[in-house]
């Protein structure tokens, strides 16, 4: 693994993680018409992960295959943000994580449209495209949810206090490597918080929702591979077929 | 199964979708959906009729502001007099002297 092979497997690992947690959802949202909307964006983070895990093979030398990252890796070897690999709970909480997400992930891709590394640059602008439509559908939901009856707003606000703990992760120095920045490859991602709080305040504004207090504990440690409980319970599910029958094709 | 069917209909409204494929031609009809307002109809409606593109503009309407005929319409508003043929361009076209179909 170089420093940029490992960037992008955690750009990779961060759209498929919260991909999976989403597609938990199919058969089960609370409307048809919302059971196809998170499908939808399920299909859409996946896919981004396949482009995204394909560039990363080739960064690593093609060593091993995208399958082999996504099936035969253990809990600590994955680079995702804690935020993505936190259950769905209820409706409110997924989509509390997903608004929290996209709006990191909507400014993050829009600046990776114009990497120096070609093959990200141009996953990045089919990524951004999708994420504008992922960002409209989770920010309205906010404002349908934080500004509708005392059970949404109540739902919604225990959310957004559950899950303002792993914000702080996304905007965090430490990783990527400062060569791989240096580049022009990555993104530092101390750069994105400002235009994050801001569109996160912008919404929020507009319900009855309040942010969480200052004080509450940061968590981190998942481009790291420190992750929290809920990953390995995330991957035992998905990796039990590859891995029950390896090499198996269909 | 009976007392399902008496539930009240807690489901989200239902919208009409139109659709338009290309810049000059009139949006159609392509279905319908449930939604919890506008903005949420129109996203579930790109997700059903939109997603595979070549579509141009979308446009939804709560079915319940769509001022329809009914059944008991039928016959005042539809059906033809029969006693008044002269009232469908038809009946012109079939009586037309041959020669004014000839080439002078």
């Amino acid at each position: 693994m170089t420093p940029l092979s490992e960037y992008l497997l955690s750009l990779a690992d961060d759209r498929l993680i919260l991909g999976h947690r989403l597609s938990e959802w199919c058969g089960h949202a609370p409307i048809l018409e919302e059971d196809i909307a998170l499908s939808n964006i399920a299909l859409d983070c996946i896919g981004q992960a396949t482009f995204l895990y394909e560039i990363a093979a080739e960064a690593e030398g093609n060593v091993r295959t995208p399958d082999r990252m996504v099936y035969f890796r253990e809990a600590i070897e994955y680079r995702n943000l804690l935020l993505v690999e936190q259950p769905n709970g209820d409706f409110a909480r997924t989509i509390v994580r997903q608004f929290l997400y996209d709006a990191f992930g909507i400014s993050l891709y829009d600046r990776l449209q114009t990497s120096s590394y070609a093959p990200l640059a141009a996953v990045a602008q089919k990524a951004h495209k999708e994420l504008r439509y992922h960002f409209r559908h989770s920010s309205q939901w906010m404002l349908r949810l934080g500004d509708g009856t005392d059970e949404s707003i109540q739902r919604t606000q225990h959310a957004l206090n559950e899950l303002w703990q792993y914000t702080d992760e996304m905007f965090i120095g430490g990783f990527p490597a400062e060569e791989v920045i240096g580049s022009g490859a990555a993104i530092d991602p101390r750069t994105l918080r400002t235009g994050w709080r801001n569109s996160v305040d912008t919404i929020l504004s507009r319900t009855a929702l309040t942010l969480p207090e200052k004080d509450i504990r940061m968590q981190s440690g998942g481009r790291n591979g420190r992750h929290t409980e809920h990953l390995g319970h995330l991957l035992t599910e998905m990796q039990s077929v590859a891995r029950s029958y390896p090499e198996i094709t269909w | 199964m009976s007392t399902h069917l008496q539930q009240p209909d807690d489901q989200w409204d239902l919208w009409e979708v139109f659709l338009q494929e290309s810049q000059n031609e009139p949006h159609s009809h392509a279905g319908s959906i449930r939604a919890a307002d506008a903005e949420n109809a129109l996203q579930n409606a790109r997700d059903l009729f939109a997603r595979r593109g070549n579509v141009k503009s979308l446009w939804v309407v709560r079915s319940r502001d769509i001022t329809a005929t009914t059944p008991d319409d039928t016959v005042p508003f539809f059906e033809p007099t029969p006693d008044k043929v002269y009232r469908h361009p038809q009946f012109y076209s079939y009586t037309l002297p041959d020669e004014l179909w000839k080439k002078p």
